[in-house]
């Protein structure tokens, strides 16, 4: 019991524990929580019509383009790492792969947790597993995929929290297990992240022809492995900032060796989602709507937020700066939400008469349920040896 | 957790196997030619439409939406702003200005009733059917309410009860399934129509019906039946003096069925799935073995 009680509380009695929690930080969390979680409940107990500026004509809005598509997009940092350490045998990479991994588990956990506010009826979220097969859709592969990948990423999880628990045995069993669900990830999480971009492909006529392409499921995948590149490097300087204490003993140079080498796979990346972009618009032939309003926000995102990062991150390597290459990274991070903020909304119905934008209600969800993935984050993170070794296991490899 | 690796892994290729082999089979069931012959159509002649909207009030009063009373149809302020389907209004009439002549043209919405319909190849509870009398209709029973269908279909027809809290529906059209699943009877708009405008029948007939018209009249008609080919053929089909982006139609749709769209990109999924499945597997074995081999050595 004792031991239980110190496990949950870092250590401290419930009163240091509380004084402890009394940060600048978590004042923010909490404010934002106090106006969320009521715009939450008002959601479920009056409805999408109230709570959303969704429509009859628009009928996604901010919790698919943004919780979903870039919660997704975003958490293919363990893909990426996971792939990389398990599968190539990158076994220098050991120190990215946990906090990785846990980025992925709960950028999914969380999308799927933002889904419930947005489907109508949330109750029956099991439906497409248990109850009828719409076999000819691509929303059914992405459901089964979600919920497959889920699961392999608590497996590739769940040895940091059985060295939490002191549970050994299930530690080592799952330890190899989790080898096989990264190869099972693998083909999971590329099936789902080309399948949310052939999403659109069902609707030629209502995304723009610069965003519209028979390669959107090509381009999704490419951009997701370019965001999780670029989350790697994101989450882990911020994750070193902010967990200082924890990374005392860590070596920082390889730390910074290593940031630089992710920073290469990122500018190859890139580029080769740049020309596949190129390429689409040349198959398409839709030069001339480049000199179209459309046409200059789309080679703000394909110039100014694909092109650039990739050049600045060839820079980064070259010039072995690892500051260009996280802000760089963070540039990229934002291209990709931005490509499928674009996809979903901005292109989206833009010849429509009635356009879209989300409602204070959506953004305050949004933001709620962001800063919940982040608290779960920082939960895990002060309890769990995902940062470091935990110093009573020896590391696997 | 009583369940060995060996047996973990049977389930695992059970589940992914499924998925794999039970889209895959789909992809080839859906080639099977739907039997035409027994399928029902309307054919809307926007050149008789005078714009009563009683087709309207049959249909609310029919599928028991809110209704009015006929005489409140009479009003004619409702044309001045172009109306979409919406929860409870599964048809409107909308006016155009001819281009030809400055006379007002009534074009009657409603579900076109897809020969291949993209509302249901989105759903992934598989909540919409394709009648073998030519309906597409919804089962609310089954609707998780992702709204896709909404997404997916071309002519912006499916709406949703956003103000129902609880048990939210996709609502649309049902081509009043339950009244010409019995013989002769025929939907409640067609019934009401009070002019030539809507004519129910078999679709083939319907379409030879078209052309003659056109044949006969070349000049009251464009030569274009909207519906005989657009998105893969629609149970719905539209004659028009005009050309049809005149009157409110997207004439970009292709003649593709939508549902091709998604198959192709399924179909290549799970080809590159299967494809992918070994060297993984290699790759996870391989990493495996070394990991023993470096407890051996120890």
């Amino acid at each position: 019991m004792r031991k239980a009680y110190d496990k949950l509380f870092l250590g401290m009695t419930f009163r240091e524990y509380l004084k402890n929690s009394l940060t600048l930080s978590n004042g923010i969390a909490a404010l934002i929580l106090i106006v969320a979680i009521p715009v939450m409940v008002y959601r479920f107990v009056y409805g999408l019509g109230p709570s959303t500026n969704l429509s009859d004509t628009n009928p996604w809005g901010i919790w698919i383009g943004v919780d979903v598509l870039c919660g997704i997009a975003l958490a293919a940092g363990g893909l990426v790492i996971g792939t990389a350490y398990h599968l190539f045998g990158m076994k220098e990479y050991h120190h990215f792969v946990r906090p990785a991994i846990l980025t992925s588990l709960l950028g999914y956990l969380f999308a799927v947790f933002a889904l419930l506010f947005d489907l109508g009826r949330y109750y029956r979220l099991p439906y497409p597993m248990v109850i009828s097969f719409g076999l000819s859709s691509i929303m059914f592969l992405i459901a089964w995929h979600f919920a497959l990948y889920i699961l392999a990423l608590l497996i590739e999880w769940s040895p940091a929290m059985f060295e939490w628990l002191n549970l050994r045995k299930l530690r080592q069993w799952f330890n190899r297990l989790a080898i096989w669900a990264t190869a099972f990830g693998v083909i999971i999480a590329g099936g789902h992240q080309s399948a949310l971009g052939a999403l659109f492909v069902i609707a030629p006529g209502k995304l723009h022809p610069l965003w519209y392409s028979e390669l959107l499921p090509v381009f999704f995948l490419t951009s997701a492995i370019v965001a999780g590149i670029a989350m790697v490097i994101f989450e882990s300087t911020l994750t070193h900032r902010v967990f200082k204490r924890q990374v005392k003993y860590f070596d920082h140079a390889e730390f910074d060796r290593l940031t630089i080498s992710l920073g290469k796979a990122a500018s190859a990346a890139l580029f080769t989602y740049f020309f596949l972009k190129l390429f689409g618009l040349a198959h398409s032939n839709n030069w001339v709507l480049l000199n179209t309003l459309y046409g200059y926000w789309f080679l703000v995102e394909v110039l100014g937020f694909v092109l650039l990062p990739a050049f600045l991150f060839a820079y980064g390597v070259r010039h072995k700066s690892v500051k260009a290459v996280r802000w760089t990274a963070l540039l990229t991070v934002i291209g990709v939400v931005l490509n499928r903020v674009n996809t979903s909304i901005v292109a989206f119905n833009w010849n429509a008469a009635e356009r879209y934008h989300p409602q204070w209600t959506e953004v305050v969800i949004t933001i709620g349920v962001i800063t919940m993935g982040i608290l779960a984050f920082r939960w895990i993170v002060n309890r769990m040896a995902i940062l470091y070794d935990h110093p009573d296991y020896e590391s696997v490899h | 957790m009583g369940i060995s690796r060996r047996e973990f892994l049977r389930r695992a290729a059970a589940i992914a196997g499924t998925s794999i082999i039970g889209s895959s089979t789909n992809v080839l069931a859906r080639g099977d030619s739907p039997n035409y012959q027994e399928r029902y159509s309307v054919l809307v002649d926007t050149t008789f439409c005078n714009g009563c909207r009683r087709c309207e009030w049959a249909c609310n009063e029919w599928n028991k939406n809110p209704n009015q009373p006929l005489k409140a149809f009479e009003d004619k302020s409702v044309f001045e702003k172009k109306r979409r389907t919406h929860a409870g209004t599964f048809t409107v009439v909308n006016r155009f200005i001819s281009p030809k002549d400055s006379k007002p043209i009534y074009v009657k919405k409603q579900c076109m009733h897809c020969e291949e319909p993209a509302c249901l190849s989105a759903c992934f509870v598989d909540a919409f059917k394709k009648t073998s009398k030519g309906a597409v209709i919804y089962n609310p029973g089954l609707c998780v309410g992702c709204r896709y269908c909404m997404i997916a279909c071309p002519f912006d027809v499916p709406a949703y009860e956003y103000y129902e809290p609880i048990n939210p529906r996709v609502t649309k059209c049902t081509f009043c399934f339950d009244r010409i699943s019995r013989e002769g009877r025929v939907p409640a708009c067609v019934e009401i129509c009070p002019t030539e405008t809507l004519r129910f029948g078999q679709r083939s007939d319907l379409i030879n019906l078209a052309h003659e018209r056109i044949r006969d009249n070349p000049r009251r008609y464009i030569d274009h039946v909207y519906g005989e080919h657009e998105v893969g053929g629609t149970s719905w089909l539209y004659l028009s003096a005009v050309p049809f982006e005149e009157i409110g139609f997207r004439t970009d749709l292709g003649k593709t069925a939508i549902p091709e769209m998604s198959k192709g990109f399924l179909f290549m999924a799970k080809m590159f799935e299967v494809l992918a499945a070994w060297p993984l597997v290699f790759a996870a074995f391989y990493a495996i073995s070394k990991i023993r081999d470096k407890g051996e050595k120890r």
